[in-house]
C-alpha cells in the first residue's frame, strides 16, 4: 500500500463516517469564531431549537470591525462608534455568554485576529481539525492541522454537531528547496508560488508546503505561507511536524501538561507525509530564484519581484487576459511597462492574520528604525495581531521605533485588511500592504492594495515609494 | 432549505474571470446580523456610482449605465453567466445570500472557488459548472438575443438553450440530493448522533487533550 500524505492522515483519523454517496462526516476538534460569521448561525440553532453539541470546543474573540483606536478601544464595546458594529460585536458576547462559550472579549488578554489567537493560546494543536467561518483559517495548517474556512451554514452546522459534511480533496505538494536570501520573507515564498500557479491553481486541493525553505522557516513564517493557501484556492494549507512545531506548541496556554504533554508530543511527531506518499499535483519552486514580491493589480496572481516592471498589454498571450490586464491597469492608475519601483504609496498598512505576529513586528522595526515616514505618506497604521502581541512588541520598545518614524501604533485587530471598521484607502489612494487580498475596494471603496512583506512595507513607508528592501537597508538613505 | 428542481428564466451576464467574494458584496453589509436584505447591495461597487452604506435605501442611489445587470434588458435576470474561478476570496456566505436575495436561482460558469461553491448549496442557489466553450456558446446567444432564457434541470443535470444545445453539467450526488429535496443537513447529521457520539468516545480516550482543555 502507498504511504498516505499529512492530509490523508489528518483526514483518515477524523472520518466519523463514510457514507454511500461519496460525502463523509468529518469530526472537528476546533470551531474558532468572530463577530462577523457567527450571528446568523447562533440564531439558526435558536430557530430549530438546537444546542451546541459541546462547548469546550470552541474559542471566541471579536476581530473583524473593532476599532483600532486607542481612545475608542478603551471606551470597550458600549464605546464603539458605529453603531451597526457595534451591535454586531455585542451579539457575539450574548451569545457566547447565553451558551457558556469561551471568548476573549474585546479588551481582555487574549483577544486578537482569530488566526494569530489561536495558535498563540495553544488552542491550536497539531493534528486537530480546526474550522471557522474565515476563509484565513488554512493558517493553522501551520501546526500539521487540517483547517479550513467554512460558511455561516456550516458554522451552525459545526456548533450543532459538531461535524461536516464533506468530500475529501486532493493532494498538493508545494516543494521550495534551497534557501532564500536576506530580505526574502515568507510572504515573499508563498505570493511568489500563488504567482507560478494562480488564484485558481489550488482549487480542490489541499496544499502541503514542504522542502527545505519550510523546514528553516519558524513556525510564524509558515503560519504566513498557510494562510495564503486560499489565495492560491486551496482551502488547506499545511505544514508538516518538526522540533519546531513542538517547541511553539510547548508551555502555551491550552497544551497539555505533564505526562499528557509526552503522550501529545509522541502523537504529534507521527504528523509527515511519508516518503512514498503519492501527490496529486507537485508543484516545484527554487527559494534562491524568489526576488521580494510585490502585487500591482487587482488579484494576488497579478504580483511579480520588486525589480521587474508592470506587464504590458502586447505580452499577453489572448484576448480575455488582454482584457483582464486592461482592467487592473485602469482600477490601478498604472501604465504597462512601469517601473514596479516607481510607484508611489499614501498610506501603507503593517498588519492582518497574514502578516502581525511579532517576527512581522520585530522585521518592520528593523528598518523604521533610526529612519522617518517620507512627508508625502499620509498614514502609517501598524496593527499587532493580538493583545500578546502588542504587550511582547511594547516589552521591546518597538512600538517606540514606530512612532519615532511617525507610524501610528494601534490596537490589535483585523484592521485595514478589510476596512470593516474606519481603517480604510480613499478612492485612487495606493498602498503597501502587508494584507492578504488586492480585490478591487478590498480597503476602502476605489482603493489600491499593493501586497509586500513587513520589511517592504516599512521600506515603502520611509521612501515614500515602493522600494527593494535588500538596497534599500543596505544602500543610503 | 429552498429546494430547487427545475428553473427557466432570464440569463444576466458577469463577463469577467476570478470575480471575488469582496465584489459580490463588500465588506461593509457584513456587519449585518441577518441572513436577508443583501439583494439590493449585489455587487455594490460595479453597480452604483456612489459608496454604499449598510441599512442605506439604495432606490434613489446613482447607478452606474456601464454595468450591464444595470441595463434594463437584464432587468429581472434569474441566471447569472459568469466566468472561472467565480467567487474566490473569502469565506462570506453573504456572497450567496446576495445574490438569491437579488433574484438569481443559479450561477452558470466553467468553475468556483471551493467555499463558495459549498455555500450556494446551503442556500438553494445551484452554481452550474459547464466547459469554457460552452460558456463561451451561452454569452454569444446572450450577447445576440435580447430577452435570452434558459432551461435548467437538476434530475437530469442539463442546461438547455432554445437553439437546441443541450449541456451536461456534473455534481456530486449528497449535495444534489439536499438541494432536490431542500433538506435539511444539520437534521440530516443529527440522524447519526450515535456515530458521533462513539468516535468522540474513542478519541477522548486516544487524544484526550483534545477535550476539556478551554472552559
Amino acid at each position: 500500500m502507498a504511504g498516505r500524505t499529512l492530509y490523508d492522515k489528518l483526514w483518515d483519523s477524523h472520518l466519523v463516517k463514510q457514507n454511500s454517496d461519496g460525502s463523509s462526516l468529518i469530526y472537528i476538534d476546533r470551531h474558532v469564531i468572530h463577530e462577523v460569521t457567527s450571528p446568523q448561525a447562533f440564531e439558526g440553532l435558536r430557530l430549530a431549537d438546537r444546542m451546541p453539541w459541546r462547548l469546550d470546543t470552541n474559542i471566541a474573540t471579536p476581530d473583524h470591525n473593532i476599532s483600532t483606536d486607542k481612545a475608542e478601544r478603551d471606551a470597550g464595546v458600549a464605546g464603539m462608534a458605529d453603531e451597526v458594529s457595534r451591535i454586531q460585536v455585542q451579539t457575539l458576547d450574548d451569545n457566547c455568554d447565553l451558551y457558556g462559550i469561551k471568548e476573549f472579549k474585546i479588551n481582555e488578554m487574549g483577544q486578537g485576529i482569530v488566526h494569530v489567537m489561536g495558535p498563540e493560546l495553544g488552542a491550536t494543536m497539531p493534528g486537530m481539525t480546526v474550522v471557522c467561518g474565515d476563509s484565513h483559517t488554512a493558517t493553522h495548517g501551520a501546526l500539521a492541522c487540517l483547517a479550513h474556512g467554512i460558511g455561516t451554514s456550516e458554522v451552525e452546522h459545526v456548533l450543532a454537531t459538531q461535524c461536516l459534511v464533506a468530500k475529501k480533496m486532493k493532494n498538493m505538494r508545494v516543494t521550495v528547496d534551497g534557501t532564500v536570501g536576506a530580505g526574502v520573507t515568507p510572504k515573499d515564498v508563498v505570493l511568489a508560488i500563488i504567482g507560478k500557479i494562480g488564484t485558481a491553481g489550488g482549487n480542490e486541493h489541499a496544499i502541503e508546503f514542504a522542502g527545505s525553505v519550510f523546514r528553516d522557516m519558524s513556525i510564524e513564517g509558515r503560519m504566513t505561507v498557510s494562510n495564503m493557501a486560499i489565495e492560491a484556492g486551496a482551502r488547506v494549507g499545511m505544514v508538516a511536524v518538526d522540533q519546531k512545531t513542538i517547541d511553539y506548541c510547548e508551555g502555551r496556554q491550552f497544551v497539555p501538561k505533564a505526562e499528557m504533554w509526552n503522550q501529545a508530543v509522541e502523537y504529534w511527531r507521527t504528523l509527515t507525509s511519508d516518503a512514498d506518499a503519492v501527490f496529486d499535483t507537485e508543484v516545484v519552486l527554487h527559494g534562491d530564484d524568489i526576488a521580494p514580491q510585490v502585487t500591482w493589480g487587482t488579484s494576488p496572481e497579478m504580483v511579480a519581484p520588486v525589480t521587474a516592471s508592470v506587464p504590458t498589454l502586447d505580452e499577453q498571450p489572448n484576448e480575455e487576459q488582454r482584457k483582464g490586464l486592461e482592467r487592473a491597469l485602469e482600477y490601478m492608475g498604472l501604465e504597462g511597462g512601469q517601473a514596479i519601483e516607481s510607484i508611489s504609496v499614501d498610506r501603507v498598512f503593517i498588519g492582518s492574520c497574514t502578516n502581525s505576529r511579532i517576527e512581522d513586528m520585530r522585521a518592520a522595526a528593523a528598518v523604521a528604525k533610526g529612519r522617518s515616514v517620507a512627508s508625502s505618506v499620509k498614514q502609517v497604521l501598524i496593527v499587532p495581531g493580538s493583545q500578546m502581541v502588542k504587550a511582547q512588541a511594547e516589552q521591546e520598545g518597538l512600538d517606540k521605533i514606530f512612532i519615532d518614524a511617525g507610524m501610528d501604533w494601534r490596537e490589535p485587530g483585523c484592521s485595514m485588511c478589510l476596512a470593516m471598521n474606519a481603517d480604510k484607502l480613499g478612492a485612487g489612494e495606493h498602498c503597501a500592504s502587508t494584507s492578504n487580498r488586492n480585490f478591487e475596494g478590498r480597503q476602502g471603496n476605489g482603493g489600491r492594495t499593493h501586497l509586500m512583506s513587513p520589511a517592504m512595507a516599512a521600506a515603502a513607508a520611509v521612501a515614500g515609494h515602493i522600494v527593494d528592501v535588500r538596497t534599500f537597508v543596505g544602500g543610503a538613505e | 432549505m429552498k429546494a430547487f428542481t427545475t428553473h427557466r428564466g432570464l440569463v444576466g451576464p458577469m463577463d469577467r474571470a476570478n470575480v471575488d467574494t469582496d465584489m459580490i458584496i463588500p465588506k461593509q453589509f457584513l456587519k449585518s446580523i441577518k441572513r436577508s436584505g443583501f439583494g439590493p447591495n449585489l455587487f455594490d461597487e460595479l453597480r452604483y456610482m456612489d459608496e454604499g452604506q449598510p441599512g442605506a435605501d439604495c432606490s434613489n442611489r446613482p447607478v452606474n449605465p456601464d454595468f450591464p445587470l444595470n441595463f434594463p434588458r437584464f432587468k429581472g435576470a434569474s441566471i447569472l453567466l459568469a466566468r472561472k474561478n467565480f467567487g474566490c476570496g473569502s469565506s462570506r456566505e453573504h456572497a450567496p445570500w446576495a445574490l438569491e436575495d437579488y433574484g438569481f436561482n443559479a450561477v452558470i460558469a466553467p468553475s468556483y472557488a471551493d467555499i463558495f461553491y459549498n455555500n450556494c448549496f446551503k442556500n438553494g442557489l445551484l452554481p452550474v459548472i459547464l466547459t469554457e466553450e460552452q460558456v463561451d456558446i451561452l454569452f454569444k446567444e446572450m450577447d445576440a438575443q435580447e430577452g435570452y432564457q434558459l432551461s435548467i434541470d437538476l434530475p437530469s443535470q442539463t442546461v438547455t438553450t432554445d437553439s437546441g444545445h443541450v449541456f451536461s453539467f456534473e455534481l456530486d450526488e449528497f449535495r444534489k440530493d439536499c438541494l432536490l429535496n431542500g433538506l435539511d443537513e444539520i437534521g440530516l447529521t443529527l440522524q447519526n448522533a450515535d456515530d458521533i457520539k462513539a468516535y468522540e468516545a474513542d478519541r477522548a480516550k486516544q487524544h484526550p487533550w483534545v477535550f476539556g482543555a478551554i472552559k
